[in-house]
């Protein structure tokens, strides 16, 4: 997984979740939902910056802990969504 | 109903007990416009605010003195059986010079002592001065509908209704409680004795302090109390509890509708309110007046359902439609009333319909708060039920989906996964048997605006868990009752005094001399539901089983089988027109940093936020409110003082 990936992912956390609070500790391994980072709307804030930032489709089935609940699950979620955009218009 | 205050101790010289009293008094007329008075003696003033209710003449002016005149009473409040407390009195042979409540409580003090308080039936705070004695004491009723808190200084004790009383004390210096700031951003109440203010102390509902050669005992004269799981009360068919939960309702109701003065009844086009209004306009046939909220933004108004009961009722109905911009315009003054900070906006509403209701000549209302924590109404106890349901089924996709029926009107909740919502509600990630379990995802969501803070703030508050404060604080015999019951006692011991009855309550209505009265919170009622099976009150997800049954007669069917509509009001949003055109100034970087309790950084971003119309989640929305409303707290009552400059002078 590239860093600018994890990165931007990071960034928007930062800016939207944390409001710029660089004294968070934010590993990109722990948990949004455990620290409450994010709430309900949060989750879907995130899934419109993933789309449009990342030009991918999030489909409602998707929108999973598993996929999204760390920065590290989030950029593997882009890179997979990603290559599945790859490999349908290639 | 009333204002009290006054001060037990030498620090006040005698010549200037008078003076002193009038000053705090003046800072209570709302509270009492119609008379005041004082009593002073060597080391004691009782000073009072007037709100004539019962008994019109000056026969019942207050500070009262005993027959004997070495006993003097400051009340606020209203004892609804006191006409049967006074029978019980003439029977033992005491004579009475007038109508009054106040009377009856002062010749029982004298006849049982303090523990009289005990044989009480409603809404009270008081302070007798038993010159025998040189005995104060205070008491405040068992749930907490009136205000007490007490300032120490010096050796002597310094009480009110109303802490702005407290800052005419020459000494008094305001300033911010953060550990109460901690509980707020999380509890949403600080919890008594503690209050927003550092150096003033709440008196705890259902408490009473005997001040006497400068020392103080206080002690619990009641508590809330359920059944031991395993220990249950006899069985009985629910239609005789249904019998006797609408006899009990119709009681309370009747001995609250005693006034020499017009009584009428909020009405919210809920349950709880309907069916309160419905047994009040029976005792009334066709005298009661209704008045309710409405809202301009159609997702917090429930005008269709008021009209309906108002309606079937034949009340005269009156309504306060609340615009965007009324909530920004009159929040400054809901702070100043509520002297503290708060997370919602829902106050301000019931400011603006206790203004109406004063204007329209009435000083008494019925309402009908106190159901949805005595009969299980709160969306918390069907949150905790789902979520316990959820735990033993951990991998259930099904199961989730049961949030968002109980969320309907949280639109961002309806379109997540049963993988998310079941890890929004911490579903199989708690412990069931926390005792906070309930209350837990409340806890969380709200103190994650706690992100707020500023780094000084967070360092001095490092190491404290508001949350572990109040599970240490839960009586032994806790762990023993029903999860519902667990629930119902967070909500009823803590939410109820300490945000309902109070920011949004006794200190929202009295702005106006308005006086409430809360049937369901009748102590016989309070008792009785907690001795209801859980099932019978919290039967499936259909909250208030019981209330429904034992009222459906009351009530057209769209009114007794309507589920539950939180009252909510406008957040953020309300001050994005030009009413709330001095949020800018108060959340100005330069001015947050300043008072340093908030990150100025972020609180800016917060409020762009806000100017884009974006604050749309749980957390943002109670940060904005928050912070505002401290910063108004801070302008308001430490104005001269930036906590950052006070806490160099300390």
């Amino acid at each position: 997984m590239s860093e600018p990936v994890h990165q931007h992912i990071r960034e928007f956390i930062v800016e939207n979740f944390l409001f710029g609070d660089d004294d968070y500790e934010l590993d990109n391994g722990v948990s949004l939902i455990e620290t409450d980072l994010v709430d309900s709307t949060g989750i879907l804030e995130l899934v419109s910056f993933l789309e449009e930032r990342f030009e991918i489709a999030v489909a409602d089935a998707d929108i999973v802990p598993a996929n999204l609940d760390s920065i590290d699950r989030i950029a593997a979620f882009v890179a997979r969504k990603r290559g599945e955009g790859q490999r349908l218009a290639g | 109903m009333c204002g009290i205050a006054g001060y037990c101790g030498d620090g006040v010289a005698p010549q200037d007990g008078a003076a002193l009293l009038w000053r705090m008094g003046r800072e209570l007329a709302h509270r009492g416009p119609d008379g005041q008075g004082s009593h002073v003696g060597r080391g004691i003033g009782l000073g009072h605010r007037r709100l004539a209710v019962i008994d019109l003449s000056e026969g019942a002016a207050q500070p009262m003195a005993s027959a004997c005149g070495a006993i003097h009473i400051a009340y606020n409040g209203e004892v609804f059986n006191y006409l049967e407390l006074r029978a019980e009195l003439v029977a033992r042979g005491r004579r009475f010079r007038s109508e009054s409540d106040t009377e009856v409580v002062l010749q029982l003090y004298e006849e049982f002592g303090p523990d009289f308080v005990t044989k009480l039936n409603g809404d009270f705070a008081l302070a007798i001065w038993d010159g025998r004695s040189r005995r104060l004491l205070l008491a405040r009723d068992r749930v907490g509908v009136r205000p007490l808190f007490y300032h120490w200084q010096g050796g002597t004790l310094y009480f009110a209704s109303e802490i702005k009383a407290l800052m005419q004390v020459p000494g008094f210096s305001a300033e911010i409680d953060p550990l109460a700031l901690d509980q707020i951003f999380t509890l949403w109440t600080p919890l008594a004795p503690r209050t927003a203010f550092k150096n003033v102390n709440e008196l705890p509902p259902a408490h009473m302090m005997i001040v006497e050669g400068g020392h103080a005992v206080t002690r619990p004269y009641w508590a809330l109390d359920f059944p031991a799981l395993g220990d249950d009360p006899p069985s009985r068919a629910e239609g005789d509890v249904a019998e006797e939960l609408r006899a009990l309702l119709e009681d309370a109701t009747r001995i609250r509708m005693r006034a020499d003065v017009e009584v009428g009844s909020f009405l919210s086009g809920g349950l709880d309110s309907s069916l309160i209004s419905a047994i009040a306009a029976r005792q009334a046939p066709g005298r009661l007046r209704t008045f309710s909220l409405a809202f301009d933004d159609p997702a917090f108004d429930e005008s269709r359902h008021q009209e309906t009961m108002a309606a079937a009722l034949g009340t005269r109905h009156d309504v306060l439609t609340c615009r965007a911009g009324d909530i920004a315009a009159a929040f400054p003054a809901v702070v100043r009333q509520m002297e503290r900070p708060v997370l919602r906006t829902a106050p301000a509403p019931l400011y603006l319909l206790a203004q109406r209701l004063r204007g329209e000549g009435l000083k008494v209302v019925l309402s009908g708060e106190g159901a949805d924590e005595i009969f299980a109404g709160y969306d918390v106890f069907r949150e905790a039920r789902i979520r316990r349901f959820c735990a033993r089924q951990p991998g259930s996709t099904l199961r989730p989906h049961l949030f968002r029926k109980i969320y309907p009107y949280i639109a961002s909740l309806q379109q997540q996964t049963p993988e998310y919502l079941a890890a929004f509600f911490g579903a199989g990630a708690d412990r069931p048997d926390d005792p906070l379990f309930s209350h837990r995802p409340r806890f969380r969501a709200t103190a994650g605006a706690k992100l707020f803070f500023s780094r000084e703030l967070k360092a001095e508050l490092a190491g404290y868990d508001a949350a572990e404060e109040l599970a240490a604080s839960l009586p032994a015999e806790f762990s023993r009752w029903h999860p519902l019951h667990q629930a119902q006692y967070l909500e009823t011991r803590f939410l109820l005094p300490g945000y309902i009855l109070s920011a949004q309550g006794d200190r929202m209505v009295m702005a106006h001399g308005v006086e409430s009265r809360f049937p369901f919170l009748d102590h016989r009622l309070v008792e009785f539901a907690a001795r209801i099976p859980p099932e019978m009150k919290l039967r499936g997800l259909r909250e208030k089983h019981i209330l429904r049954r034992a009222g459906a007669d009351l009530l057209p069917a769209a009114i007794s089988e309507r589920p539950k509509q939180p009252y909510r009001a406008p957040e953020s949003v309300s001050f994005s027109g030009p009413d709330g055109a001095y949020v800018e100034a108060l959340m100005a970087t330069p001015r947050i940093a300043e008072d340093g309790l908030f990150n100025p950084q972020a609180t800016r971003k917060l409020l762009d936020k806000h100017g884009r119309g974006a604050i749309a989640g749980f957390r943002d929305a109670a940060a904005f409110v928050g912070i505002l409303s401290t910063q108004l707290w801070l302008r308001e009552f430490a104005g001269a003082a930036p906590r950052k400059q006070s806490a160099q002078a300390v």
